[in-house]
């Protein structure tokens, strides 16, 4: 159990330094990095400080959100093909950055995308905790995130359609793929207090979702306050899922994959499962990160294309496992 | 004294009076047979007595913060729910989580704990085989002992030998027997009447919305009590084995 948070901890360790270390600015490895830490005064340290270090932040940081709220949400559903994007964060997140893309906000300022993206995360999960109410199982919480995805899909279809200009309509669909390219500190910074919050409130869930293999009643005589469980594990993916679509968009299947390959390493324990995940998710981001980087320098390779690729085959061999386990 | 005393629950579902008036107290070194046909509210019994189902009346542990609760009673469910394939140890041990402080891990106390609940229930060959592909009654049997090992002084189980051989039927409410002979007790809710008068030191019959009879097993079996809330006639013996009580046929 823990040799495998050592693993995955290395893993994560030589995988952000390669991110640190692939770019078209072509420069030995050791003189980049050295530039991270040194001024040189030079285009070398601006390339390192300002593109490639919020570049391989932010894919560590978004493969931890993903992977957290992956492994909270499939551990509180208890169901190994939930995904944090179930409870419709992604899609209004999604909704906002279209709608800033639309009306030219994300031309006007630099903020304006991901800060209207996360204002429409936000809303999603508003509604979605308002019409789900309360207490409730988690039937109505799937319930829910299924309507105002679906309805965040079908407005952004909209505003798409309506789009005056051809332009705008190829930004959002370039954007809804996902890409961690030109991105700056600043994204960082506007990501990481929301990440934070979300993932001290995924990290206080471990218990509970050990608790909740035996089912919710048992898991409430155990002690758990259920309600309390749902509201932490709600706020926290729309904090953490949110901010990761409003600085890079749409990631898909990360949140899904990582958990169900890591499951059996950590016993099926859906505790543990949400420290696993979050490095689990991380090395899985950065890796595909750097893939985009290498297979088509040149191309702009987005990113959430890439984890989609990669991530469909291996959730088709999951449902093949699932399928001859006959659960 | 008194493990769990209940005055005067009520419980409504939907609109719909379950049961009302109910008012009993469970002692040191019971072993209670919640008895009475289906659709009766013993499983909503229960659940309100912990808490998990308002209700209007005290109950001594539904007025308990969660923590203190589920350190008094532990509670079985009827459905027999493992919701990943985690192996058997790993499942007992889930009984454990409210002695455990926020991010304390498993100490020596728990596995022992863990260690008396698996061979209580004659689990020890099967502690690292995987719960979700036991059968249906070692399945039940993990979950007793998971229920067992959070060590309460009272343990409530709705249905816990449902779907057991007889042997194990047999072995689990001896196995209550001896947890109520050191002075814990346990209320479970049984349609065996033949193994409610011979392993329950009193009977409790739930039937009609209200709480019919309570007391020892002849008290509470009469002929009157069965043709009227069971709606059968039975065989009730006291032999040199024990007492014998066989249904014999429906009365309507």
């Amino acid at each position: 159990m823990s040799r495998l948070m050592i693993l995955l901890a290395v893993t994560v360790a030589v995988l952000f330094a390669a991110s640190l270390a692939i770019g078209p600015a072509a420069a030995p490895v050791g003189r980049s990095l050295s530039a991270l830490f040194v001024d040189d005064n030079g285009p070398l340290s601006m390339v390192m400080r300002e593109i490639r270090l919020p570049r391989a932040l932010l894919g560590l940081m978004i493969g931890i959100s993903l992977g957290m709220a992956g492994a909270g949400m499939q551990g509180y559903l208890r169901n190994p093909l939930a995904d944090p994007g179930l409870i419709g964060v992604s899609g209004s997140a999604a909704l906002g950055a279209v709608i800033a893309i639309h009306t030219g906000l994300s031309a006007a300022f630099v903020l304006g995308l991901p800060l209207m993206a996360l204002a429409g995360a936000l809303g999603g999960v508003f509604l979605v905790m308002l019409l789900a109410g309360p207490q409730g199982g988690s039937q109505t919480l799937i319930l829910a995130g299924i309507a105002i995805s679906s309805l965040s899909a079908a407005l952004s279809s909209l505003v798409l359609n309506l789009s005056p200009n051809p332009f705008a309509a190829n930004e959002i669909v370039f954007w809804m793929m996902g890409s961690l390219a030109d991105r700056s500190m600043t994204h960082v910074w506007l990501a990481l207090p929301l990440m934070a919050a979300g993932w001290a409130l995924l990290a206080s869930l471990p218990r509970g979702l050990d608790a909740l293999t035996l089912g919710e009643d048992a898991a409430e005589a155990l002690g758990i306050n259920l309600t309390r469980l749902r509201l932490k594990l709600v706020i926290g993916t729309a904090a953490c899922v949110g901010a990761a679509t409003a600085v890079a968009g749409a990631i898909g299947f990360v949140g899904l994959v990582v958990p169900h390959i890591l499951r059996p390493y950590v016993a099926s324990r859906p505790g543990p499962l949400i420290w696993a995940s979050a490095l689990g998710g991380a090395a899985m981001v950065l890796a595909a990160d750097i893939v985009v980087r290498l297979i088509l320098p040149t191309q702009d390779l987005k990113l959430g294309v890439l984890t989609a690729i990669v991530g469909a085959p291996l959730f088709l061999h999951l449902i093949y496992k699932t399928r001859r386990a006959g659960v | 004294m008194s493990l769990l005393s209940l005055h005067d629950m009520a419980v409504s579902l939907r609109g719909r009076p379950v049961f009302s008036g109910v008012s009993l107290t469970v002692g040191a070194g019971e072993v209670v047979g919640l008895i009475g046909p289906n659709g009766a509210g013993k499983t909503t019994l229960m659940r309100a007595a912990l808490g998990l189902v308002p209700a209007s009346g005290r109950s001594s542990l539904a007025d308990l913060p969660a923590r203190d609760r589920a350190r008094r009673a532990a509670w079985m469910p009827q459905s027999h729910e493992i919701a990943w394939p985690v192996d058997v140890e790993t499942l007992v041990t889930l009984g454990r989580i409210p002695h455990l402080g926020a991010g304390q891990s498993v100490r020596p106390e728990d596995r022992a704990a863990v260690d008396r609940a698996l061979s209580q229930m004659g689990l020890q060959d099967l502690r690292h085989r995987t719960a979700t592909r036991l059968s249906g009654g070692e399945q039940t049997r993990a979950l007793v002992a998971r229920t067992l090992a959070q060590d309460t002084p009272l343990v409530l189980a709705d249905e816990p030998i449902a779907g057991l051989d007889p042997a194990h039927q047999i072995s689990t409410m001896q196995c209550f027997q001896d947890i109520a002979a050191q002075g814990k007790s346990v209320v479970v809710s049984i349609h065996d009447l033949g193994l409610a008068v011979r392993h329950c030191t009193r009977l409790i019959l739930l039937a009609g919305g209200r709480l019919v009879a309570d007391g020892a097993p002849v008290d509470v079996l009469t002929p009157d009590n069965l043709r009227a809330e069971f709606g059968i006639s039975a065989h009730f013996v006291d032999t040199p084995q024990g007492p014998v009580f066989q249904p014999l046929e429906v009365l309507r």
